[in-house]
């Protein structure tokens, strides 16, 4: 059985992939903003944002009631909300979705967490394959620095304290997100994921997308894709903000 | 009735679970909604309290982590199938592992009113791929007995209508949109899950019992059934308690 659902549809899906402080978030900004300008119909949906879903996640997280299996089941139901009630139904009608995470995420984080690897990847199986996968490569230590400098304090989940790797935070955040490094830098090829250098600046890392962008489904964009009439632009958003 | 000496996963492990501390009994009531499933259940729970066993019951959507969230997402209009398959599914994991395994480590008997069983049922029969589903709850503890409570849907019918007076939204299976009219709705999706419920009698080793008799011959079987287990009595078993976190 294949890994995802393929894409017949007129629309395309374009999702960002990589560890916190990767930088893939202002990069698919950037991303959007262009194909909107060049007046496409683009919509954005982020990980972890589902309203329907959203008050058990928020329970879960500050009650610290997840396992690595609920963690992992409870983000997949985010998921499918957002694909049965909002990606999927966009990408058929011809917009450009772009996800900031995917399943990969999943793949990665679950697997790091203890869950396994067979089991978390047919959980995804009903969503459907991406026409383009970036992952934002960056050693560790840079990811940290963009983290840990400028922010608010490591959540509980995030970090990987629920895995008992370390009793300080930023300890455990680096552990956990080391592993999740790994997992990501194991399944590269075999998703066929466009790697960028995450370590260059914002601007060549903006031009590598956009190249490859323009190389891949280029062709597919002139025609098919919904076009915003004149003067006005097509502004899709997740219908709220995410659960951190 | 097979015995499973101790309990084994249908086909992935919980980390942290080790099968061998499992000492109690799994027993499973399943069967399609109104058939009479929550009298047996309690008829069940207080007979073997009686009995000298130490208790649990538990069953869909009573979850501590999901259970409230899936009750407002069946109060909107836009819970999609795979969307509910997945809440289900995530509201069971979340008893299993922190009632039903801690109950079994102890050496309750544990009676759950509907299993993984309901969820695959309902998830096919709203076309979704049956080995995804089997896969998703392949984590599910492998019942001691799964006594599956089964009438035609005409009794069904008769049941809700004497009984609660009034089809529910989503019994009736409305998110089908078969059509508006809720009792051809009930009709039509009752017997589609009473149909994905039969194909299962065999792999999962469901024991039949006809529910169109009156209640008190149902429990008389299920007694029957339930003592064939040769259910071990544990008076020092403790009531489980949710996991206590630091």
């Amino acid at each position: 059985m294949s890994l995802f659902v393929p894409n017949r549809y007129r629309g395309k899906l374009i999702v960002v992939e990589g560890i916190d402080g990767s930088g893939k978030s202002t990069q698919l900004s950037l991303l959007s903003h262009w194909l909107r300008s060049q007046g496409f119909a683009v919509a954005f949906s982020e990980w972890n944002s589902s309203p329907l879903v959203r008050e058990t996640t928020r329970r879960g997280k500050k009650k610290e009631m997840f396992t690595p299996t609920t963690f992992s089941l409870i983000h997949c139901t985010d998921f499918a909300d957002r694909m049965e009630s909002y990606i999927l139904p966009l990408v058929k009608a011809g917009a450009i979705v772009c996800a900031d995470r995917y399943s990969y995420t999943a793949f990665a984080r679950d697997v790091a967490r203890g869950v396994s690897r067979r089991w978390v990847r047919n959980l995804y199986r009903f969503a459907i394959h991406p026409n383009l996968a970036f992952y934002f490569r960056v050693p560790l230590d840079v990811a940290l620095g963009r983290i840990l400098g400028g922010r608010d304090a490591i959540k509980y989940y995030e970090a990987g304290m629920d895995l008992g790797l370390a009793r300080d935070v930023e300890e455990s955040f680096r552990i956990f997100q080391g592993r999740i490094l790994d997992e990501y830098e194991a399944m590269a090829e075999e998703m066929g994921f466009h790697v960028i250098d995450a370590t260059q600046s914002i601007e060549e890392q903006q031009r590598h997308m956009r190249d490859i962008v323009m190389s891949e489904i280029g062709g597919d964009l002139k025609n098919g894709i919904l076009h915003a009439p004149e003067g006005g632009e097509f502004h899709a958003q997740a219908r709220t903000a995410p659960v951190l | 009735m097979r015995k499973l000496e101790p309990l084994q996963f249908y086909s992935e492990t919980l980390p942290g679970v080790d099968v061998s501390e499992l000492q109690g009994k799994l027993i499973v009531i399943e069967g399609p909604d109104a058939v009479g499933r929550s009298t047996q259940v309690t008829l069940l729970h207080q007979w073997l309290e009686q009995e000298g066993h130490a208790v649990l019951d538990t069953g869909m959507a009573r979850s501590a982590l999901a259970g409230k969230g899936i009750q407002m997402a069946k109060e909107g209009n836009t819970l999609g199938p795979i969307t509910m398959t997945l809440f289900y599914t995530t509201d069971f994991a979340d008893r299993l592992e922190n009632e039903i395994v801690p109950a079994l480590r102890a050496g309750f008997v544990v009676l759950i009113d509907r299993y993984i069983f309901s969820i695959m049922a309902r998830a096919t029969a709203r076309g979704e791929n049956r080995r995804w589903i089997e896969q998703v709850a392949g984590f599910a503890l492998k019942p001691h007995a799964v006594l599956y409570l089964r009438a035609e849907v005409e009794q069904l019918v008769s049941r809700v209508v004497l009984g609660r007076g009034a089809f529910d939204y989503w019994e009736s299976g409305m998110d089908l949109r078969f059509g508006p009219d809720m009792y051809e709705s009930f009709v039509r999706y009752q017997k589609k899950l009473i149909q994905a419920l039969d194909t299962m009698v065999e792999p999962y080793e469901f024991t039949v019992i006809d529910a169109s008799q009156p209640v008190p011959k149902i429990f008389r079987e299920l007694q029957r059934q339930v003592s064939r287990l040769r259910l071990r009595r544990m008076p020092t078993a403790r009531p489980p308690s949710r996991k206590a976190r630091s």
